[in-house]
Order: C-alpha cells, then structure tokens, then sequence
C-alpha cells in the first residue's frame, strides 16, 4: 500500500520528542535504530492514529535515519496504518477460532451496523473497521481491539451495540 | 488437584503486585543464583529439570543455554519471545498479565547464568496493556534492588528492556524477531550462523519463550531432579495450554504433562466438554501450524494406548496418525464445522504472514489460498484436491524458516485426514455453502475485501 502525502507537517512536541529520545536510549550505544517500532507507535498515536509521509520523514530525521529505512519498516507490519482512520479503529479477528465463535458474524453485523465495509471509516468519522489475525483471545472469541484494549466474548447484538455507543459518547465527548 | 508450577500462586489476592509476589517466595531464586551458585551451576540444574522450550519446538532450553558463546567475550543477550501471535495460543499473555513477576524473576535468574546484561522482552505490538502491566513490574523489582547496577551488593548488574513489536506473526520466528529488535522488518535469517553464535547486534543471543523463561525460577529454588520428577519422560514439568473453539471452558490451563488428552477435553477441571453436547470432529492441538486430528485419532496412539497431553504422545504415529504439542494452542471443532473453511481460513492467514523472502512460501500460501476458497466456496474441481497436495509438498522443508511447513501442514493433515470433505464441496457446490459456519461470501466479495 503507499503512503500518504498530506503537506502538512508533522512537528512533534518537545515532550513527545524527550519521550522519544528516551526510548532511544533504553538501546545499546549505537543501536539506537532498534527504537524504530516503538517510536512508529508514539508517533501514529499523536498523528491521529495513522503514519503520513510527513510523520515518517519526521521520525527519519529525529532518529537519524534515512526515510527509506523507515517506509520500509511501516509497510512491512501491520499495526501501521498508512492512511487516516476514524477516531476509533476497531480491529477485529478474523482468524480460525474465533471464526469457529461467531467471528464471522461479528464481523458481518459491525458492517452493517455501520454500513462500512472493510478498511472503509463512517461519514461521522468516528469509527473504522479492519479486519486483523489473530490477537492472542482466541478462548474469549469473538473479539476486537479497540484503541488500547481488548473486548471479548462480543457474541450478542446487545453488547457490540452497548460497546459502539460507549465509544461514540467518548467520541463526542472528546470534540 | 494436579501439580502447580507455573500458576501455583495464582489465586493469591493482588499477586500481580511486587509484595505480595515476594511474600510468596518471589525473587528467592535471584537470591539464590546469585548467592550460592555459578552460573554453570544454574545452567546444569536447568539441563537436569530436562525443560524444553515451550515456544513450540520443544527444543531442551539448558543445551540451549550451553551453546551460547561465552568464550569469546562478547556481550550477550537474553530474549523473551513474547510475540504470541500462533493462531489458538494466548497462555503467554495469562501470565504476564495475572503474574507478570514470575516473568521479570525468570528473566532475571535467565540472565545471571547466561552472564548477560541486558535483556529485551518482545513483546506482540497489541498486547499495549500487557507492556504497561510488564514496565510497572520492573519498575517494583527495580525499586526492590533486583535489577540496576550491583544487585545485592554482588557486583551484578542488569537492565531489562521492554520492547513492542507492530503486528506480524513471523517475528515469533526468532531470527526474525532478532530483526525486527534492530529495527529493521521482520525477516528470518539463514541458519547457521544461530543466535547463540551471532544474534542480536551480531552477539551471541538466547532466544527463549514467556513460559519457558518463568519456569526457571522453579527449578533453581526446588532443583533440576524434582523438576524432572514431574511429568512423563522425555515431557517434564508442567505446560500452559491454551484451549478454545467448540468446549464449555475455554481458558489457560496449567496441566502436568502426561495428562490423558481424554481428561483434558472431557473433564470438568478443565475444558468440560464439547460445546452444547455435540460431537467433537476435530482437534488441532498445538496451535494452527501442527496437524489436524479427527475425532478418532485423537484420543488413542497407534498403538492403541490412551493419548496422552506429551511431546512423544501427542506425536505418536507421526504425521500418519500424529500431531504435535507445539505451543499448546489446543483448538476444539465440533460436528457442525467445517474443515475445508478452516483450512482455508488458516492458509490465508499463512498467506498473509509470509515475509515473502521465499518462493515456495510467499507463492504457495497464496496459491493454496486461492485453491481452497474456490473449494471451499463452491467452485472448486476434484483435481484440485491432488493440486493442493502437490504445493503443500513443494513448500514443506524448501525454505529459509519453518511459516513454510507450518502452513504446510494443516493443508497436507485435513487433506489426508478428510478428503472425502473437500470432495464433497466439489460434489455438491450448493450445499457447500450451506455447510459453512457463519456466513456466505462469494468469491467476488472475497477478493474485493481481501485487496484492501
Ligand atoms: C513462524 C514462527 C512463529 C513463531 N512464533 C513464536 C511465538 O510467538 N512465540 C514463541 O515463543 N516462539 C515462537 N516461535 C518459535 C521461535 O522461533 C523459537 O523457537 C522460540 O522462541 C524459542 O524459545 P523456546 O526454546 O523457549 O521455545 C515461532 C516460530 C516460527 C517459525
Ligand atoms: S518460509 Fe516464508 S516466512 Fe519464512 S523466510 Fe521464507 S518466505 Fe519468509
Ligand atoms: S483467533 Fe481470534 S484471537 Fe486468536
């Protein structure tokens, strides 16, 4: 998939770019380039949950690296998202067993409930939906992750419905 | 009650926290390792307890530990492969979540006899919270002076670093792994060299799982021989398995090893059962990459003896009537699912987390992928079957790392195992699709979704 251009910049708070330096020096001297994962995570989670051209040139240029050492990082591992996402990117698992638990139908009610198929976000710009491999809760299926954590044993209407409209409330909230 | 090694303190109130650990008996084997052993010494009692690498090879972890190159003065790491992303396993992430202690006291008692400084946890980029949960633990251990400079006034010292992965199942492999640590994207290196020769940053490395790493502490407090003396044979101690699909209890389990598979599924202390009393078809054992076992197979060996919860038991027969232990992701499927959609579901996910540095692998999984949703879907022809049979035969042991075999395997068992099922999708398209579990999905709407 390619990356994004938005022409805007990304610049990064002073408090941001401390957090940054210090991952870097948990590493060995000169083995500062082993930060590159982490640092990807901090910098998606303050560029609105996705890696732009701009936000991956700009962690090229705080670690020292050269930006091609960091596309080729961001496109090879899944969790980075190389194009917007809605407020809240809802990863759900799409592997065997969960598939077994009512993940297919899980999967199938989120779209349309939301009326989105997958990768695309709602017009509200509130929720986007993936489909992702197994995430290590196949007893507790089906499942997704949202943000942070983990939601289990999504199996009923009324919960999936009750866990949107929590995070749309936290949506508006936050607005 | 079976016997608790791992999970033994479990049920403690607040045993994720640092005094209540302690109180327990936590960090004893630290003390213990560093007071009244040399490093040699721990890795000999870890070569008696006989412990084997509970990340899915079941490699024996003291001859592991043995080979490290300790002679040529390097520094040298120690690794916690806590990547866990093998479709049915979720133990590792029980116990760094409910007693992450026990992994830090592991790690640090590792560490002192590999004669490291520092070590790397890598843990799989989503479990966010579990990092946090990991950090806040080294923290406490580091705040009770059992890691930083001059532990205990011995001169020793360790820092342990807590490192996120970004979502790729092949950095479980542990080259890859060692990569995707240097910040670069996860592909497997040739062996030799291994890592205990040159690892990570060109070091010599010792790659070991969660589990295996949190069994240590044990065996230095209690010795290698007790540790021996639990379990059956060659399969000693306890394992983490990790149960899910079609039961009453899904769950982690602790069990000691050599438990009849029968008791394991059956019993009420652990699975209970297949799912609303229905008849079990299937089981993968070990996590998706080992082979599928129908209903028949499963509960006796060759032989004809009860099957046991082992390394030799559970491959017993080989692959003809075998499987594998493995990680311990035992998946349950009862009488209403169905193999082909599994199989494919399982190829597209080895499809997908092929790192592609291999033609066989990178083109085969994608191939049997496509085979297996035309069969599966209804479209599919009777020589397809002897097709995905030829492709899985030319990926099984032609590649640099093992994804190739492992997405090998489940295609290669359910084939030999239930051919008549694949059959019957050419047979009857219509009813084919009926058979699926969940929903109906044409091809169209497959291929649209899946190039996103
Ligand atoms: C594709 C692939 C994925 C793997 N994933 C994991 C994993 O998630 N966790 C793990 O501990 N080992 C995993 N392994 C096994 C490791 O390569 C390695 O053998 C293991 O971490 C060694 O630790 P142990 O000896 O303690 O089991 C994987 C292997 C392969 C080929
Ligand atoms: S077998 Fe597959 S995953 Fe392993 S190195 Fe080759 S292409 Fe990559
Ligand atoms: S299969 Fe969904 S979490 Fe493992």
């Amino acid at each position: 998939m390619l990356a994004v251009k938005t022409n805007k910049p990304f610049n990064p708070s002073e408090e941001i770019q401390n957090q940054i330096r210090g991952v870097m020096d948990q590493y060995p001297e000169g083995k500062s380039k082993s930060a590159l994962l982490p640092v990807l995570h901090i910098v998606q989670n303050e560029n609105a949950g996705w890696l732009s051209v701009e936000a991956m040139d700009k962690v090229a240029e705080l670690m020292n690296l050269r930006p091609i050492e960091v596309y080729e990082v961001a496109t090879f591992y899944s969790m980075y998202n190389l194009k917007p996402v809605g407020k809240f990117l809802l990863e759900v698992c799409h592997t065997g067993p969960c598939a077994i638990m009512k993940g297919e139908w899980l999967i199938d009610y989120l779209k349309r409930k939301l009326k989105i198929s997958i990768g695309e976000t709602t017009s509200d710009g509130l929720f986007t939906l993936k489909t992702v491999e197994c995430l290590g809760a196949c007893g507790y299926a089906p499942m997704m992750q949202i943000g942070e954590y983990y939601y289990e044993h999504l199996n009923s209407e009324e919960k999936v419905d009750k866990l949107l409209e929590d995070f749309r409330m936290k949506g508006f909230n936050r607005n | 009650m079976a016997k608790k090694i791992l999970l033994e303190h479990i049920d403690k109130p607040g045993i994720k926290s640092y005094e209540v650990y302690r109180q327990q008996g936590g960090y004893n084997s630290v003390e213990k390792a560093l007071r009244e052993m040399k490093p040699a010494d721990i890795v000999e009692e870890v070569k008696k307890s006989g412990l084997r690498g509970r990340g899915g090879a079941g490699f024996p972890t003291g001859m592991k530990w043995s080979f490290i190159d300790k002679k040529s003065g390097n520094l040298r790491y120690l690794v916690c492969n806590a990547d866990e992303s093998e479709p049915g396993t979720f133990k590792d992430r029980f116990l760094m979540e409910f007693i992450p202690h026990l992994l830090i006291e592991g790690m640090i008692t590792s560490s002192i006899a590999l004669e490291s400084n520092l070590g790397f946890i890598y843990i799989r980029g989503e479990f966010r919270w579990i990092k946090t949960i990991l950090e806040n633990a080294i923290a406490e251990a580091r705040a009770a002076g059992w890691l930083g400079h001059n532990i205990l006034g011995t001169g020793y010292s360790l820092e342990l670093v807590v490192h996120p992965g970004a979502g790729a199942y092949i950095c479980g492999e542990e080259t890859a792994l060692l990569e995707s640590l240097e910040g670069k994207r996860g592909l497997p290196r040739i062996k030799p060299p291994f890592p205990a020769v040159k690892g990570l940053y060109g070091n010599p490395t010792v790659v070991n799982n969660v589990e295996t790493i949190a069994a240590v502490p044990w065996i230095i407090n209690n010795g290698g021989d007790a540790y021996a003396k639990i379990g059956i044979g060659r399969s000693t101690g306890t394992k983490l398995i990790s149960a899910c699909g079609n039961i009453n209890k899904p769950g982690v389990y602790e069990i000691e090893l050599g438990l009849q598979v029968d008791e394991f599924l059956n019993s009420d202390e652990y699975c209970g059962g297949v799912l609303d009393g229905k008849m079990l078809k299937a089981v993968v054992a070990g996590g998706s990459s080992v082979p599928i076992l129908p209903a028949e197979l499963f509960f006796k060996t060759k032989k004809g003896e009860p099957r046991l919860m082992s390394y030799e038991s559970l491959s017993d027969g080989g692959f003809e009537s075998g499987t594998m232990l493995g990680s311990g992701g035992f998946i349950v499927y009862d009488e209403d699912q169905c193999i082909v959609r599994n199989t494919w579901n399982f190829t597209r996910f080895y499809h997908h987390e092929s790192c592609g540095q291999c033609s066989p692998c990178r083109e085969g999984t994608g191939w049997m992928e496509k085979v297996l949703h035309n069969l599966e879907s209804g479209h599919g022809k009777l020589s397809d079957v002897d097709l995905l049979w030829d492709i899985q035969k030319k990926i099984d042991g032609n590649t640099i790392c093992p994804l190739g075999d492992a997405a090998a395997w489940p295609v290669a068992s359910a084939i030999r195992h239930f051919r008549e099922e694949f059959e019957w999708h050419v047979e009857h398209p219509h009813d084919a699709q009926k058979r699926n579990y969940g929903l109906l999905k044409s091809t169209k709407e497959y291929f649209v979704a899946s190039a996103i």
